[in-house]
C-alpha cells in the first residue's frame, strides 16, 4: 500500500488512509510511510482511530515518514493517547524526527478533568440578589459623587470646562435637530390622520389641534426627543466613557489630580439636561406644523388652527413638558455616563456599555414619566 | 537555545520580493524605491525610526493594501488580483503575528488558534484541539489555553498571536514588533524561539521591530528605512552595518547615539 506518497493530497483527489495496519507478536502496528501532513492526517484520522482500540497495546512506526506538520504529529500524538502508552518508532529523517519532538514537547500533560460545577440554586439566587444590591449601591456612590462635584463646582464656576459643555451641547443638541425635525413632522402627520378617522365620525375635525397640540407638547414632544437622545447621545457617553476607561485615561485623570467626575460626567450631564427642552421644543413645533399641514388638505385653513391652539393650549402646558423634558435628559446623561465608568475591561465591555445606556435610559424615562403623570393629575395642571 | 549553526539563507531560493515599491497617502509619500527580497529559511529584519513606514510595508507584503508603485510577490505570488481560492491558497501558506496579539476577544486563546485551521483544513476537532494545544505549549501557554485574551498579560497576548500565527505551519511568518513592550527575560525568550523555529523547521521569518538587541539577536538580514530618506538607507547583515557602515542615521539607530 503506497497511500502515503506525495500525491495522496493532491488537488480534487480524495487521499486514502496513509498507514498499514499489521500485527507483530501480538501488538498492533500502524506503519506511517511518506508524507503525513495535514490532508493526509484529515483522510486518515477515523480509520486509524479505529484500528487501534483504547487500551490495546500500539506500536506507531513513523520510521518512514518523510514530510510531517502539525496535522499529521496530532495524529500520532492522538493514537498514542488513545492507546494509553505507545512503543514508539522515531522518523529516520532529520527533520520529521525534529518536528514530531518539538510537538510531542510542546503539548502539555493532558489536563484532569474540571469537577461539575456544583447546582445550589439557593446560592445562586443570594448570590445575585447580592450582585444586584452591589450594583444599586454603585450607582448611589456615583449619585453622590456627581451631586458633590456639581456642589463644588457652584462657588468656582470658572473650574467647569465651559469649552468642553459647548462641544456636547453641539453634539447631543444642534446635531440632533435634523432628526427631530423629520421625526416631528411625520409624528404631527401621523396623529392628525390617525384622528381625523374618528373625529370625523362626530364632526369634530376642529378639535384635532387641541388633541395633537396637547398630546405633543405635554406628553409626545419631551418623550420623543428624550428617545432620540438616549439613542444617540446617552449611548455615546456611555461608549466614550467606557473607551477612556478602557485605555486607563480615567485612571491617569485620577492620579493627575483632577476628579474625573468634575471632568467628564459633569459637563455631559449639564449638556443634555439643557439641550432637552430646545429638542423638545423643536420637536413640538415641527409636529404641529405637520399636523397644520394635514388640518389644511382637510379643508382647515392654518388660521383656524391657530385659533384653536391659541384657545385650548396654555403656557402651562408648554412649561410643564419642557420641565419635564430637562429632567428626562439630566436622567439620560447621568445613566450614560454611569454606563460609562462603571464599564469592565476589552471591547466587549464598551458595547455592553451602550447598551446598558440605551435600555437604562428608556426604562428610566418611561418611569419618570409615569411619575409625573401622577404628579401633574394631583396638582391639577 | 541552538548552537549557531551558518546563516541558511546563502543560495536559498527567494520566497518573497519585493521591486520598486512605494506607497503614497494623498500627497503624501511614506517611502518609495523599496526593493528587496527575502530567501529562504532566514530572519529578514525590517527596521527603522518610528512612523518610517515598517508597519506599512508589512500591510503590503502581506496584500492588506496594494502598493502605490511596484512589485510584490510572495511565495510566487502576487497579491494584487489575486482572489477567490488562489488568494485563500496563498494566504494558507504564511502567517501574521499582529503588533497587539490581535486575538478575539470573545474566544479562548486555544479557540483563537483554532480559528485558522478551522478555516483552511478539515482536521477534526480533536485533531485542531490537539494542534492549538501544541501551538500554544511551544510559546509557553500551555496551561493558559481556556483563558480569554482580557485575562493575560501583553506579553502573554504577543506569544498567543505568534501561536496562532503558526497554527497552519506557515512557510513565511510575519511578525510585527513582537519583543516592543516585552520585558527583557519575555523578549529574549521570543527571539530564541524565533531562530529555533526558522532553524529547526526552515520557516521564513520576517520581522518588523526597532528593538536593536532584538535584531542583533535574530535577524540574518535587513533592510533600514528612514522617514527623512523617504526609503531604504541600508540593507545587508545587521551586525556588519552596525560594525561598518558609514550612514549617519544607520550609525546613529545602531550605536544609540543622538543625531
Amino acid at each position: 500500500m503506497n497511500a502515503c506518497t506525495r500525491g495522496v493530497h493532491g488537488p480534487g483527489q480524495m487521499p486514502s488512509a496513509p498507514f498499514q495496519a499489521e500485527t507483530e507478536a501480538g501488538r498492533l502496528v500502524l506503519r506511517f510511510r511518506g508524507t503525513l501532513d495535514t490532508a493526509a492526517a484529515t483522510a486518515g484520522w477515523e480509520a486509524a482511530h479505529r484500528a487501534a482500540r483504547p487500551g490495546d497495546p500500539l506500536t506507531l512506526d513513523a520510521a518512514g515518514v518523510t514530510q510531517l506538520d502539525s496535522g499529521g504529529a496530532a495524529l500520532l500524538v492522538s493514537l498514542a493517547r488513545q492507546a494509553g502508552a505507545a512503543e514508539w518508532r522515531e522518523p529516520t529523517e532529520a527533520a520529521p524526527r525534529g518536528a514530531l519532538e518539538r510537538f510531542r514537547k510542546a503539548i502539555p500533560p493532558e489536563p484532569p478533568a474540571p469537577a461539575p460545577r456544583p447546582f445550589r440554586p439557593l446560592t445562586m439566587i443570594g448570590a445575585a440578589t447580592l450582585d444586584r444590591l452591589r450594583a444599586v449601591a454603585a450607582r448611589m456612590a456615583f449619585l453622590g459623587e456627581t451631586v458633590l462635584a456639581s456642589l463644588r463646582l457652584i462657588p468656582r464656576p470658572w473650574r467647569l470646562r465651559w469649552a468642553e459643555v459647548m462641544r456636547h451641547l453641539d453634539e447631543a443638541g444642534t446635531r440632533a435637530f435634523p432628526l427631530c425635525i423629520l421625526l416631528g413632522t411625520l409624528i404631527g402627520v401621523i396623529l392628525a390622520f390617525q384622528s381625523s378617522v374618528p373625529m370625523r365620525q362626530f364632526g369634530a375635525e376642529i378639535f384635532i389641534p387641541q388633541l395633537v397640540g396637547i398630546s405633543l407638547t405635554r406628553e409626545l414632544g419631551p418623550l420623543l426627543a428624550s428617545i432620540i437622545l438616549a439613542g444617540r447621545t446617552g449611548s455615546a457617553y456611555a461608549a466614550e466613557l467606557g473607551t477612556m476607561r478602557v485605555n486607563e485615561e480615567v485612571d491617569a485623570l485620577k492620579i493627575m489630580g483632577l476628579d474625573p467626575v468634575a471632568w467628564l460626567v459633569v459637563p455631559r450631564i449639564l449638556a443634555s439636561t439643557l439641550v432637552m427642552p430646545a429638542l423638545a421644543m423643536v420637536m413640538n413645533v415641527t409636529g404641529i406644523l405637520g399636523m397644520m399641514i394635514v388640518m389644511a388638505t382637510l379643508g382647515f385653513p392654518p388660521v383656524a388652527v391657530l385659533n384653536q391652539l391659541e384657545q385650548w393650549l396654555s403656557l402651562e402646558d408648554l412649561a410643564g413638558g419642557l420641565g419635564k423634558a430637562a429632567i428626562f435628559g439630566l436622567a439620560i446623561g447621568y445613566i450614560g455616563c454611569q454606563a460609562g465608568l462603571s464599564a469592565g475591561r476589552g471591547p466587549r465591555a464598551v458595547g455592553d456599555a451602550a447598551t446598558a445606556a440605551v435600555v437604562g435610559g428608556i426604562v428610566a424615562l418611561v418611569v419618570l414619566d409615569g411619575l409625573f403623570a401622577i404628579l401633574f393629575f394631583r396638582l391639577g395642571w | 537555545m541552538v548552537e549557531t549553526p551558518p546563516t541558511p539563507s546563502q543560495g536559498a531560493p527567494a520566497v518573497l520580493t519585493a521591486e520598486g515599491v512605494a506607497m503614497r497617502f494623498g500627497a503624501r509619500t511614506i517611502f518609495k524605491d523599496v526593493t528587496f527580497e527575502v530567501r529562504r529559511g532566514e530572519v529578514f529584519v525590517i527596521l527603522g525610526g518610528s512612523g518610517c513606514g515598517k508597519s506599512t510595508l508589512l500591510k503590503l507584503l502581506i496584500g492588506l493594501m496594494p502598493p502605490s508603485k511596484g512589485k510584490i510577490r510572495v511565495l510566487e505570488g502576487d497579491w494584487t488580483g489575486l482572489e477567490g481560492e488562489a488568494r485563500r491558497a496563498l494566504l494558507r501558506r504564511i502567517g501574521v503575528m499582529w503588533q497587539s496579539g490581535a486575538l478575539l476577544g470573545s474566544l479562548t486563546l486555544a479557540e483563537n488558534v483554532m480559528l485558522p485551521i478551522e478555516a483552511h483544513t478539515k482536521l477534526p476537532q480533536a485533531a485542531r484541539a490537539l494542534v492549538a494545544s501544541a501551538k500554544l505549549g511551544l510559546v509557553g501557554l500551555g496551561d493558559a489555553q481556556d483563558r480569554l485574551p482580557a485575562e493575560i498579560s501583553g506579553g502573554m497576548l504577543k506569544r498567543a498571536g505568534i501561536a496562532r500565527a503558526m497554527a497552519l505551519d506557515p512557510e513565511i511568518l510575519f511578525l510585527d514588533e513582537p519583543s516592543a513592550g516585552l520585558d527583557p527575560i519575555t523578549s529574549a525568550g521570543l527571539d530564541a524561539l524565533i531562530l529555533s523555529l526558522a532553524r529547526e523547521t526552515g520557516t521564513t521569518f520576517v520581522v518588523v521591530t526597532h528593538e536593536l538587541q532584538s535584531i542583533l539577536a535574530i535577524g540574518d538580514r535587513c533592510i533600514m528605512l528612514d522617514k527623512e530618506a523617504q526609503g531604504m538607507i541600508a540593507e545587508g547583515d545587521p551586525k556588519r552595518l552596525r560594525d561598518e557602515s558609514e550612514h549617519p542615521t544607520v550609525r546613529a539607530f545602531f550605536r544609540r547615539e543622538v543625531m
